[in-house]
């Protein structure tokens, strides 16, 4: 307990400054580090030939978010697919498979990290480097890219442009992933992960038996997989083997590049609204906020948001956490003492403790990567993890989660405002019919994708074969699935048998439409907003930067979760806990 | 014609700094990485060796497995800790006689309430009840009994380091207090008193169990 407490309250203290630093580079301020940065960032343009300071409206924004995303999946397809030709491949792996290579480079493009390959067999040191580091790279930069257009259009910058793809793409990558990403990966091989490109290791024991331990460039990814929050594994077995994970400090370390910048963003959009506030208090009438010291440090919009995203991660992680104490019912009955918690599929190191918070931050930061087996959680352990994919506004990764959660905020504003009889506005913009169309149609897409996926796995033959646990928990884990493919997460009930046709293209529609369908759509609302005049604030606004707005905040995410999902979630998790400890 | 050139100033961009891109993170990035920790922490980049006479006998980071009576045993694996041995015809096989399946991670990923764990978690605990006739089964510690998400968990928890003692000391001669000297110098406490679970390294106390018994030479 005291080292949830701890835990979190550390990650308090780190996500300010990072979240300040983000905000310069999203709003295009100066910082302390841009006399370097400038020069490289200028190179890259002129080698790459990008007008950066050519402004794009939201259709240019999204369309070259789409086409450079889609020339990234054609090469790395290509390297996939001959990598057994190219250098870089001590330990001699083949090509691999078409439908398997298709659903590859979809998963990393989409920043899901879905992986229906393990490591060790399926991939050469160069695909690893240079396809999966790459796009962990370029991944979370396209979200990141297209989380600061959609502030920016929504917090008023300007009235046609969403600001530039190519710099953005370019100037996330450089002045925030590499930097963090060098340092980070460093304090990782301290620890004991390794980073080399010799092949794997076989030694001679102590008992004369053979061992083969894995090797390889294993640091340089292992950080931007969670930096980026993308949350592919070097290793079948991903954070939780001790060569991606070896020490409970390369746990916290993992753990909190993965919370820092999703976190961060919410901040970046805290101040960059305050920003816009005061640009329209010139030509409106608005009153002047005292500000306290949470809204100076979160800026008063992102700290409502924030507040709502962090109740319901500490609501999940309290259940999860307490679930995974109680042990199982089943080993206790042949007289195993549960009274470490539920161990099975977790390691020592990192007891019940730091796995439930791992699974919690992984899902709620839709990362991806495990440092427990999953499949293995007690039901309602299990349970959390779906339900925050489900959800995917729990600070969510790259930029994304924030994108979602203001549209529940839009949503919430209409609620209200129907409830109260008014045109309801949210950061100085009315809501109208078009906005809300868009946004009930986004809204709508994730649970669309999951439950008509896992319709068909469950009335198919070929989605059926993939189920190896029985009863209640094969539906839990085609369901897992799905949630962990429609909101780009990655992490899997891993016992599902998903290297088949049928299992590689359903989850890579439905990588693919998560990820794009969303992007455009939350992009096309901010291009509405954005050409409408602002309005005033009077007494009956409905004040979106209070607790109170937080609270009704997460009540709407829970009702909306609850009226999509909860029949599914019946059937699975819920029932399969009512028959463990029934 | 005109439409073409446009095409082609439109999308190209998105390839040039696809490329760019590629070689920075991809390469550039990975092999710097490469030469600043074969530069500052060799011994941890290329896998945290142990060695014994000056050869390698394992990993730090990496579980094994252990048969013979006087060494310390680890936790269930499903991939066997990849650990294998070369039978007579030439062939690959674990140390239980199954076939070698490769270098692999992971766990059974049996859900709690699937029957095939409780089978197995109750032949474990009659196999361990056999090998130590003097422990009660209430106080087998739980993770000695259940399987790690990796399969190459390198620990244990000192509870379950503790109760394998007596029949190590048995096995191989060695008194209990110089055992329980090895045990603390492989055990790790909680990062700042606070973080993570206390550890014992397995493999950690076979070395030291080897050398005390003179094996190493």
């Amino acid at each position: 307990m005291l080292q949830l407490v701890v835990s979190l309250t550390i990650y308090l203290v780190m996500v300010i400054p990072v979240g300040a630093y983000l905000y310069h580079i999203m709003a295009g301020k100066r910082t302390f580090a841009d006399p370097v940065f400038d020069r490289i960032d200028r190179v890259i343009y002129k080698v790459g030939g990008i007008h950066a300071e050519k402004q794009m409206d939201w259709k240019q924004y999204a369309g070259a978010l789409i086409l450079t995303n889609g020339v990234m999946m054609i090469l790395s397809y290509l390297v996939l697919r001959l990598q057994n030709l190219l250098f870089f491949n001590p330990n001699g792996i083949g090509a691999m498979a078409p439908d398997l290579s298709f659903n590859t480079i979809i998963s990393f493009m989409t920043n899901t990290n879905l992986q229906h390959y393990a490591g060790e067999s399926g991939l050469s040191y160069l695909s690893q480097m240079l396809v999966i580091t790459f796009m962990m790279f370029v991944s979370a930069a396209s979200g990141y890219a297209a989380c600061a257009a959609f502030i920016r259009g929504l917090t008023g910058q300007s009235k046609t442009s969403l600001g530039n793809f190519y710099a953005d793409l370019v100037r996330i990558t450089t002045r925030i992933l590499i930097p963090f990403s060098i340092v980070g990966g460093l304090l990782l091989v301290w620890q004991g992960v390794p980073q080399n490109l010799s092949g794997n290791i076989v030694v001679d024991t102590l008992e004369g038996t053979k061992q083969v331990i894995a090797s390889g460039p294993v640091a340089a990814l292992e950080i931007i997989k969670h930096l980026g929050t993308n949350g592919g594994g070097f290793l079948g077995a991903n954070s939780a083997t001790p060569i991606e994970n070896p020490t409970v400090l390369t746990n916290l370390i993992e753990m909190y590049s993965m919370m820092l910048l999703p976190g961060a963003c919410v901040i970046a959009f805290g101040k960059m609204a305050r920003d816009g506030r005061s640009r329209r208090m010139a030509d409106n009438a608005l009153p002047v906020h005292r500000e306290g010291l949470t809204a100076k440090l979160l800026g008063r919009e992102g700290r409502s948001i924030f507040l709502a995203m962090s109740i319901l991660f500490v609501i999940g992680l309290g259940l999860c956490y307490w679930a995974e104490c109680q042990g199982n019912p089943a080993l206790a009955a042949v007289g195993l003492n549960q009274s470490m918690g539920s161990m099975e599929g977790k390691e020592m190191r990192f007891g019940v403790t730091l796995s439930s918070l791992f699974t919690t931050v992984t899902t709620s930061f839709t990362t991806g990567t495990v440092n427990n087996m999953h499949d293995t959680l007690t039901p309602l352990g299990g349970l959390v993890p779906m339900l925050h994919m489900m959800l995917n506004v729990v600070f969510g990764g790259k930029g994304v989660g924030l994108m979602n959660m203001i549209l529940y905020a839009i949503l919430a504003v209409f609620i209200c405002g129907l409830m109260v009889g008014r045109t309801p506005e949210y950061l100085g913009k009315k809501i109208e019919g078009r906005e809300m169309k868009l946004t009930a149609l986004c809204i709508i897409i994730h649970p669309l994708l999951i439950l008509v996926f896992s319709a068909l796995a469950i009335g198919t033959t070929a989605g059926q074969a993939g189920i190896t646990n029985g009863g209640f928990h094969g539906l839990s884990q085609i369901l897992y699935e799905f949630a962990s493919s429609a909101a780009n997460n990655g992490s899997g009930f891993e016992g599902l048998a998903d290297n088949t046709l049928f299992w590689n293209i359903t989850t890579g529609l439905a990588m693919f439409f998560g990820r794009y369908l969303s992007i455009v759509i939350q992009l096309a609302i901010v291009g509405s907003l954005m050409k409408k005049r602002s309005v005033n604030e009077s007494a009956g606004t409905l004040q979106t930067s209070t607790v109170s707005f937080a609270v009704i905040l997460v009540f709407v995410v829970y009702i909306f979760a609850a009226l999509t999902f909860f029949p599914a979630l019946a059937l699975g998790p819920i029932a399969e806990h009512l028959t463990l400890w029934g | 014609m005109e439409h073409c050139k446009n095409f082609l100033k439109f999308i190209r961009p998105a390839f040039t700094i696809t490329l760019v891109l590629m070689l920075i993170c991809g390469l550039g990035y990975p092999l710097l990485m490469n030469g600043l920790s074969g530069v500052i922490f060799p011994d941890q980049a290329n896998g945290s060796l142990v060695t014994v006479a000056g050869k390698p006998v394992g990993s730090e980071h990496v579980g094994q497995e252990f048969t013979a009576d006087y060494f310390m045993k680890g936790r269930p694996s499903a991939v066997h800790y990849n650990t294998y041995t070369v039978n007579q015809d030439g062939k690959e096989v674990y140390l239980d006689g199954s076939e070698f399946a490769g270098l692999a991670s992971g766990s059974s990923n049996y859900d709690p309430s699937n029957p095939a764990l409780a089978e197995r978690v109750k032949t474990d605990i009659a196999a361990f009840l056999a090998a130590h006739p003097d422990v009660k089964p209430e106080d087998i510690p739980t993770d000695l009994m259940t399987a790690s998400g990796s399969g190459l968990d390198p620990h244990i928890s000192p509870d379950s380091a503790a109760i394998q003692l007596p029949k190590i000391a048995d096995a191989s001669g060695l008194s209990t207090e110089v055992l329980e000297q090895i045990v603390e110098d492989n055990t790790t406490g909680k990062l700042l008193g606070i973080f993570g679970e206390e550890t014992v390294n397995v493999l950690g106390v076979n070395v030291g169990i080897a050398e005390a018994m003179g094996l190493t030479q």
